[in-house]
């Protein structure tokens, strides 16, 4: 019998050490049934990317605050796609102001979820991203 | 098939797939453990289990940096962590602990979820273990989900286990499960530096005195005696290991290089005596159950018509048949012989 599970990874990058919502996501992901990896606070792109591989995931979901999703991002997909993990969805949540959301989505980022952002959407979004 | 190819020559993408093909248990997965066995059975499997808290994580952490550093051994490390009964979704949260490997290519880890399995490991690890045993890597670590009890799992797995306590978990006996003792190869005390330490120690010796034979209880006419056997001089004896404690402190590396020679002591105790042979087979042994219980089950539900089933089993929910009288008709073929 095959299974399968939606594998996530959840990853913080730089050094924003505010992780609550990363943890909230984490839990919510997980309540839905999916695998969720957490890689824990000061993660680099390359710990990103070299974690993403390893762990075969679905997705990467990328927690910023800090403002540095402009620099983080691109490089992280970059990354992602070097290593041969060309399907691999990528979301960022946290502090983005809406005039980069349209230059991340050209980029390749499936989706970005500011501070209202339910659960529920959340989840949805992951499911109907990793299924195309 | 070209996947195994690729992993056999250390491509670490096609690994990564392989890995969630085995997890997932698919038909490629099976066909490639079928093409890779015959190079499995050089790797050293190191099982870690222990309750939570006790610092599992960062004890493989270090391990690992230390094979790196010492040996340059590969090491891969498998870390296990339950699966959500209700919601069948798991937090996996040991790479947390891990961040010293990273960027090492002689390093792979892998999160995995028990996926509904009870004994501490998923169903599927021993094929994970396989998977990298074949890639070449020299040390496979397996690190369970520890509940404390009832991971036996790993015990049957790993060719070491290594069951990891810490200080000040509560009454020192408490901490001391049943069931540990039987499956340690090592005991380690972990978080070595805190206050209880001198207590964990004692506690744990005398339960290692209680369940081991020792020289001054066995010692008769000068002959050392351990059971019915009637063995001679355990020292001489290659197959009689006593578990060793070790204390460590696993954030900054202390007792860990010592831990290490007791890995390397017990690894060539088993190969000396042959025991290393026989676990295999035991594991072996194992796995086959395991798997035909699966293929079973599968076969038989596969047979079984819906409406039989349901109709047993509401005989079963009114009580006018017995779960052992409703499996004996479940099992009964058509024509009607029991098997």
């Amino acid at each position: 019998m095959t299974e399968h599970r939606i594998r996530v990874l959840i990853a913080k990058p730089g050094l924003d050490g505010h992780d609550r919502g990363a943890k909230v996501v984490a839990r919510a992901l997980r309540d839905a049934g999916m695998e969720v990896i957490y890689t824990g606070l000061r993660q680099t792109p390359e710990m990103i990317a070299e974690a993403a591989l390893q762990e075969d995931v679905d997705m990467v979901g990328l927690s910023i605050l800090s403002g540095a999703h402009m620099a983080l991002a691109p490089r992280i997909m970059e990354l992602l796609k070097a290593n041969g993990q060309m399907d691999v969805k990528v979301f960022i949540g946290g502090i983005v102001p809406d005039e980069d959301v349209p230059q991340l989505k050209a980029l390749g980022v499936a989706g970005v979820f500011g501070p209202g952002a339910s659960t529920e959407d959340i989840i949805k979004e992951v499911r109907e991203a990793v299924k195309s | 098939m070209i996947q195994t190819a690729s992993i056999l020559e250390g491509n670490r993408l096609a690994l990564a797939r392989l890995l969630t093909q085995v997890e997932n248990n698919s038909t490629e997965g099976r066909a490639a453990l079928a093409e890779l066995f015959p190079h499995t059975g050089k790797a050293h499997l190191i099982g870690v289990t222990g309750a939570p808290g006790t610092g599992k994580s960062s004890l493989v952490n270090q391990l690992a940096l230390h094979y790196r550093k010492q040996d340059n051994k590969r090491v891969a490390i498998v870390a296990v962590d339950p699966s959500s009964p209700f919601t069948g979704g798991a937090v996996l949260g040991d790479r947390v602990r891990m961040r010293d490997l990273s960027g090492d290519a002689g390093v792979f880890i892998r999160s995995m979820a028990t996926r509904g399995s009870l004994g501490g490991l998923a169903q599927t690890t021993a094929g994970m273990v396989q998977v990298f045993d074949a890639a070449g890597f020299d040390i496979v670590m397996i690190e369970t989900v520890g509940a404390g009890q009832s991971e036996v799992d790993v015990a049957r797995l790993a060719h070491t286990t290594l069951v990891v306590e810490a200080p000040g978990m509560g009454d020192d006996i408490q901490a001391i499960k049943a069931g540990i003792l039987e499956i340690a190869d090592i005991l380690v005390i972990n978080k070595a530096d805190r206050p209880g330490i001198e207590n964990t120690e004692k506690a744990l010796r005398s339960m290692l005195e209680l369940a081991h034979p020792t020289k001054h209880v066995f010692k008769h006419h000068g002959i050392y005696m351990n059971d019915a056997q009637g063995l001679k001089d355990n020292e001489s004896d290659a197959s009689f290991w006593i578990p060793p404690i070790q204390k460590t402190v696993s954030i900054d590396g202390q007792g860990i290089a010592e831990l290490a020679e007791h890995i390397a002591r017990h690894a060539e105790r088993l190969r000396v005596s042959g025991c290393w042979a026989s676990r295999e087979r035991t594991r072996l042994g194992s796995e086959m159950e395991a798997l035909l219980q699966e293929a079973l089950m599968n076969q038989f539900r596969e047979k079984i018509s819906a409406q039989k089933y349901n109709r047993i089993m509401s005989q079963v929910f009114e009580r006018s048949l017995s779960p052992w009288e409703a499996v004996k008709r479940l099992t009964e073929n058509n024509n009607g012989r029991t098997k």
